[in-house]
């Protein structure tokens, strides 16, 4: 690795994935009023980045999210786990934006650096709304190659060779940067943020921007008629023995 | 005259056809056939259902450096009404940088109104590319096809159900495997047959290999009947117990993602919302607590059975039959009885 990277790592604050998510009364989404973190796959997605700025001195982590106010916390983490530098697209209410609208702020905000990003690593897909789309649309909007659910990422020089997760096992492709990358969940161990490190990070800059700003239209292309809770299982039994469980899977149940 | 007769004509039988076709007057759908090895796979049969549900039409796309066989197959199916075979060696792997934009080719050559594909691995990396160029949306991992533009499907690993109405012109969807039955193989073949309008290859990448693991057992994510482990199995050597159950009942093996994170398995056997998405006739955990994360790719199996020692493991709560007993003791005993 010689030359000095540019990476852009955007990160999404989502309901912590311990919480049991509730639907609401009015079956419109899920009870928000619970604890949120950073989506686990930008955890992965912001070590990934800060692992290649350890061996690579002078690249520049830039961490990137699209939300309401509260995604400064989000940002904060990333720059507390050592991102140099961090960008809030401050959007009124995130409820409704989508991957193809997050995909075109991101291409914005890129093509409107002086110094322009030499690779985004994004996590494979936000736990809440599981869509697994953005990183694959963002690389379509630039025009560049997309290297999804990573499990392993050698960068050299300008050439990049990831090692995928597929059904069946692992491909490995290789592609030249500029790129983008969507991280799998054995691609690293992420790292806690140390307290000197969230100390740190306090004093590192978050770059506001607004959708206007980078002339986007967010508005969602989808519209979330009702939200439901998913059909509740019958409550099982407990069986006392082998003999009992063979038992009643043969003749109860007549799965065997 | 001419134009006016069938003018009066296309007057007549238009609301014939809108009466038909409720919900979807002119669906066009164009179904992506993902195929290895000369095999169609990857949810492919799954997603025409889906596809049929739409009440319109169903157009195969068959991409690869070899296509004629495999296109020959899908045409066999039930629903299938026209079959594009694209051949070329950038199709081969199926990279999305290249099959992206054929797949906007052919939007616009034939106006297709859906796009449709498995949710799998070849699936989930093409579709969202696809959807960007066109500046559609895209709706992932469906379950339900309310209408032809109402879909329903899983969020929040699957502890909330959406209903979503996607506004744009072309709907760009993949389609959960285990919510829809597969298609079956009806007819001799005998549909029409186009080759697809060259497409722009940028050739970004480069494919370089694969290690795929082999396995005489069923394809778990179609497997009819699936045993997994989980971290109580302690270690990997130990999954022989579960292999020996799986090869007496012709089941596939699964693991939960602590056993798969600990190095007892391939990654590949993953059951959960970022492994694989499982719905078989009966699932029988081993070993494994329950964490929301894995029942969020399980918990649509018939029949769920959980062998544990923890009598308060979270499990419980979903299995139909559950055992407390010790793995080690139980599951031997259980491959004996079978």
């Amino acid at each position: 690795m010689s030359k000095s990277l540019r990476i852009f790592v955007p990160v999404k604050r989502v309901i912590d994935f311990a919480v049991k998510v509730r639907v609401n009364a009015a079956k419109t989404d899920v009870d928000r009023n619970v604890k949120h973190s950073m989506n686990p796959f930008d955890e992965i997605a912001v070590e990934e980045a800060i692992r290649i700025k350890e061996k690579q001195k002078t690249t520049e982590v830039v961490a990137i999210s699209c939300g309401s106010a509260k995604a400064q916390e989000t940002l904060r983490t990333a720059l507390a786990m050592g991102a140099d530098s961090a960008v809030h697209v401050e959007v009124k209410d995130d409820s409704t934006l989508q991957p193809l609208a997050v995909a075109k702020l991101l291409k914005a905000y890129a093509e409107k650096q002086e110094k322009k990003p030499d690779l985004f690593i994004l996590g494979k897909q936000a736990i809440d709304d599981d869509s697994n789309q953005t990183g694959q649309m963002l690389a379509g909007l630039l025009k560049w190659p997309q290297t999804t659910f990573a499990s392993k990422v050698e960068i050299e020089n300008e050439s990049l060779k990831v090692t995928r997760e597929v059904d069946g096992g692992l491909e490995t492709i290789a592609t030249k940067l500029p790129a983008v990358i969507t991280t799998d969940l054995r691609l690293n161990e992420p790292r806690y943020a140390s307290l000197p490190n969230i100390m740190k990070a306090k004093k590192k800059p978050i770059v506001k921007i607004t959708p206007e700003e980078l002339g986007v239209d967010i508005s969602p292309r989808i519209e979330t008629l009702k939200v439901e809770e998913p059909a509740k299982r019958s409550g099982g039994s407990k069986v006392e023995s082998v003999d009992d469980l063979v038992n009643k899977l043969k003749s109860e149940a007549k799965v065997l | 005259m001419l134009t006016t007769t069938a003018a009066r004509i296309a007057l007549k039988t238009r609301p014939l056809a809108q009466r038909f076709y409720a919900t979807a007057a002119g669906a066009n759908a164009l179904l992506f056939v993902e195929h290895k090895d000369g095999a169609i796979g990857g949810a492919t049969l799954n997603a025409l259902t889906a596809a049929s549900k739409l009440g319109g039409s169903v157009t195969a796309l068959v991409a690869g450096d070899a296509p004629e066989s495999v296109a020959k197959e899908i045409a066999k199916y039930a629903g299938v009404s026209k079959v594009i075979t694209a051949s070329d060696a950038a199709y081969a792997k199926a990279l999305p940088e290249d099959v992206a934009p054929l797949l906007v080719e052919l939007q616009k050559k034939y106006n297709f109104t859906h796009l449709i594909a498995g949710h799998t691995a070849v699936g989930k990396n093409i579709m969202p590319r696809a959807a960007a160029l066109m500046d559609v949306a895209a709706v992932s991992d469906i379950t339900g096809v309310e209408g032809d533009d109402t879909f329903v499907r899983p969020i929040y690993a699957g502890n909330a159900i959406a209903t979503v109405k996607s506004k744009d012109g072309v709907k760009v969807i993949t389609v959960r495997g285990t919510a829809f039955e597969a298609a079956q193989a009806s007819g001799d073949g005998s549909v029409e047959q186009e080759a697809a309008p060259e497409a722009e290859k940028p050739a970004m990448t480069q494919w370089l290999s694969e290690e795929i693991q082999k396995s005489d057992r069923p394809d778990l994510g179609s497997a009819r009947r699936v045993i997994s482990g989980g971290r109580g199995m302690k270690n990997g050597d130990n999954f022989k117990l579960l292999y020996a159950l799986a090869d007496k009942m012709n089941a596939a093996v699964g693991a939960s993602r602590a056993a798969v994170d600990a190095g007892f398995v391939d990654n590949s056997l993953q059951v959960g919302q970022t492994g694989k998405i499982v719905a078989p006739e009966l699932y029988i955990a081993v070993g494994i607590s329950g964490a929301i994360q894995h029942l969020a790719g399980m918990k649509d199996s018939k029949v769920i059975v959980a062998i544990n020692k923890d009598a308060d493991a979270p499990i419980f709560q979903v299995a139909d039959y559950g055992l407390v007993d010790d793995l080690f003791k139980a599951v031997p005993e259980l491959t004996e009885k079978l």
